[in-house]
């Protein structure tokens, strides 16, 4: 008994100490993402022209301020918004293998962006609302496939999720093929999580995904009811309609945002929320900072493998995430078979 | 005033009447179980009178107010429900799982206070589970989970609890102590429980009324010597029963009676 009183008390302490060690660690990761490259400058140059002595106009300068700096912005944002996706549909569903990519949510938005792209849409908002309708659209169907609450017809809701995605790699091949050649190389790298075609004059797309962050924020106490089953959550004074709409739509929103400046990128919503879920356990209120930090932070570092494992040249950082998250998919799938 | 009033209620799944014509009032302060075989409604009435399913026709009034008339957060800080299953997959500890009990009195940014760890606390050691405040959900057995249960719908403070069939799958000791748990509940706090059973003969031994359901109709309501009658409870549940009266105060015991044994009835 002592200890609940004492875990009353530091709710807050844990939230502050949480949010300082994944903003310390997103901060590292972003520093190590600006000064590492192939270009081999050094840390020191780098802190230079952070510090203003360095010369915005050197190359040095123009790598940082014009590739690497957008780029960490880009992986940042997009690790924590698929984070966040992940634990927001793990919470929906009671499901911890739930995550946008799996569920088809990102293939239906990569569907919609291309769509938007062969179709000469504007990069904003023409491009991410086709990739808005294509995931929404994926999500009802999915949503169609399942309509009750067991056991059975969640793990349906993921295979139905796996079916959409690759219905949806269908047609985005469908749509390659359509295409004129020279945009294909662009569309398949692109397809496999690419981060090199972010510029800072896109900064603003990404600020319309702090509201959403705040939101889900907002929202997490009543998403830990979620997991307690969606009628005893209506039991305990939850509107479970009203909370998963409002989750569905925002997480689809954040979704689409990021696949269209970054493509697919698979799996970070499924790792960042399940290791960070054995340390913190499954309350929101910690979970949801700790995800938009740390997801920021693992998409970084991510990216910097691809950019620094390959010998020459770089690779899509979407294969780094799923060499990374499809073991780690497999294992729970397997675990979660053994518990039953 | 009854808490509890339900008139003319129908309710479908589909195209599906599982309910028809439900009419009960349950009074304050009463153990009212809810019995009737497999697929007769109990579950659909119960989550009917807790707004989980939207009903077809007629109406229920929850303390003097339409059910209609209260938002999600207003009925469930009245009216607390015990679910037969309990989602584990996100296991949360026993302590955070019966503070969950004080969502209904809290802002949506509000931290759980003092007070609110106090009625935890209250609702553990009530229970009999404040011991077992940081295990985990799924590290407990079936009987310590269901109290685990009934101490957050305790932590709700409510004026009515709803069971669905809490002894489910319990052994006798186990399935003594949550009935017992409940007579507490009922008797000290002066809250009316609602429960649904399987079990006929903890039905008769805690309930001050039973409502027999049979095809989603009302075939009974009265005291458990009025309800429990072999012949009714043969016809409803399609299965001979004897039914005699226990040497404790005298309540219907219910043997069901296998068919090599019918030529003794």
């Amino acid at each position: 008994m002592v200890g609940l009183v004492a875990s009353e008390r530091s709710l807050i302490g844990r939230l502050v100490l949480i949010t300082l060690g994944f903003g310390f660690l997103l901060a590292a990761s972003g520093f190590l993402g600006i000064g590492m490259g192939p270009s081999g400058s050094s840390f020191g140059e780098v802190w230079a022209i952070f510090s203003g002595n360095g010369g915005s106009q050197s190359i040095t300068g123009t790598i940082v301020w014009s590739i690497r700096l957008p780029r960490v912005i880009l992986a940042a944002t997009a690790g924590a918004s698929l984070a966040l996706g992940g634990l927001v549909f793990q919470a929906l569903l009671r499901n911890p293998l739930a995550e946008p990519y799996i569920l088809g949510i990102s293939g239906g938005s990569a569907v919609g962006a291309i769509i938007g792209l062969l179709l000469g849409l504007s990069p904003f908002p023409g491009v991410p609302l086709a990739a808005f309708s294509g995931s929404m659209l994926i999500l009802f169907l999915v949503l169609g496939l399942v309509s009750g609450q067991s056991a059975i017809s969640r793990d349906s809701m993921l295979l139905g999720g796996v079916m959409m995605n690759a219905f949806c790699g269908a047609i985005i091949m469908f749509l390659i093929s359509m295409s004129q050649t020279s945009q294909v190389h662009q569309i398949l790298f692109w397809l496999m999580g690419d981060f090199t075609m972010f510029s800072t004059d896109r900064l603003p797309i990404l600020l319309t995904l702090l509201p959403c962050f705040l939101l889900i924020f907002v929202l997490a106490r009543p998403m830990n009811l979620l997991l307690a089953g969606h009628d005893s959550a209506a039991a305990l004074g939850v509107n479970v309609q009203r909370l998963s709409l409002i989750l569905l739509v925002t997480t689809t929103f954040m979704v689409s945002i990021v696949v269209c400046q970054s493509g697919l990128v698979g799996f970070v919503g499924l790792v960042v929320p399940h290791i960070l879920r054995m340390f913190l356990g499954p309350d929101h209120r910690l979970l949801v900072p700790s995800s938009i930090l740390g997801g920021g932070a693992y998409l970084i570092l991510c990216d910097l493998l691809a950019r620094t494992l390959p010998g020459t040249g770089e690779m899509p950082v979407g294969i780094v995430t799923a060499v990374i998250g499809a073991p780690l998919f497999l294992a729970l799938l397997w675990r979660s078979h053994r518990c039953r | 005033m009854p808490v509890i009033s339900v008139k003319g209620l129908d309710l479908c799944y589909g195209t599906r009447q599982v309910l028809r014509d439900i009419t009960m009032q349950v009074r304050r302060g009463e153990f009212y179980l809810i019995i009737g075989p497999n697929g007769s409604g109990k579950t659909s009435l119960l989550k009917a009178l807790a707004n989980l399913l939207p009903i077809g026709g007629g109406g229920i009034e929850i303390l003097g107010q339409p059910l209609t008339g209260y938002t999600r957060r207003q009925l469930a800080a009245r009216l607390a429900v015990v679910p037969q299953q309990i989602s584990l997959n996100f296991p949360f500890t026993v302590a955070d799982t019966v503070l969950m009990g004080r969502a209904p009195h809290l802002g949506l940014l509000e931290i759980e206070g003092e007070a609110d760890h106090a009625f935890a606390r209250e609702a553990m050691q009530f229970t009999e589970v404040a011991h077992l405040a940081h295990r985990r959900l799924d590290q407990l057995s079936g009987g310590e989970r269901q109290r685990v249960i009934i101490a957050r719908a305790l932590c709700q403070q409510p004026e009515i609890i709803l069971l669905d069939e809490p002894t489910a799958s319990l052994d006798p000791a186990h399935q003594i102590q949550i009935m017992d748990l409940m007579e507490r509940f009922r008797v000290e706090k002066g809250t009316t429980v609602v429960m649904v059973s399987h079990d006929l003969n903890l039905a008769s031994l805690y309930g001050d009324r039973l409502l027999l359901l049979h095809n989603g109709r009302v075939e009974m309501v009265g005291r458990p010597s009025e309800v429990l009658v072999a012949e009714r409870l043969a016809a409803c549940y399609g299965c001979a029963m004897l039914v005699e009266k226990n040497s404790l105060g005298e309540k219907p015991r219910v043997t069901l009676v296998p068919h090599k044994y019918s030529q003794f009835l």
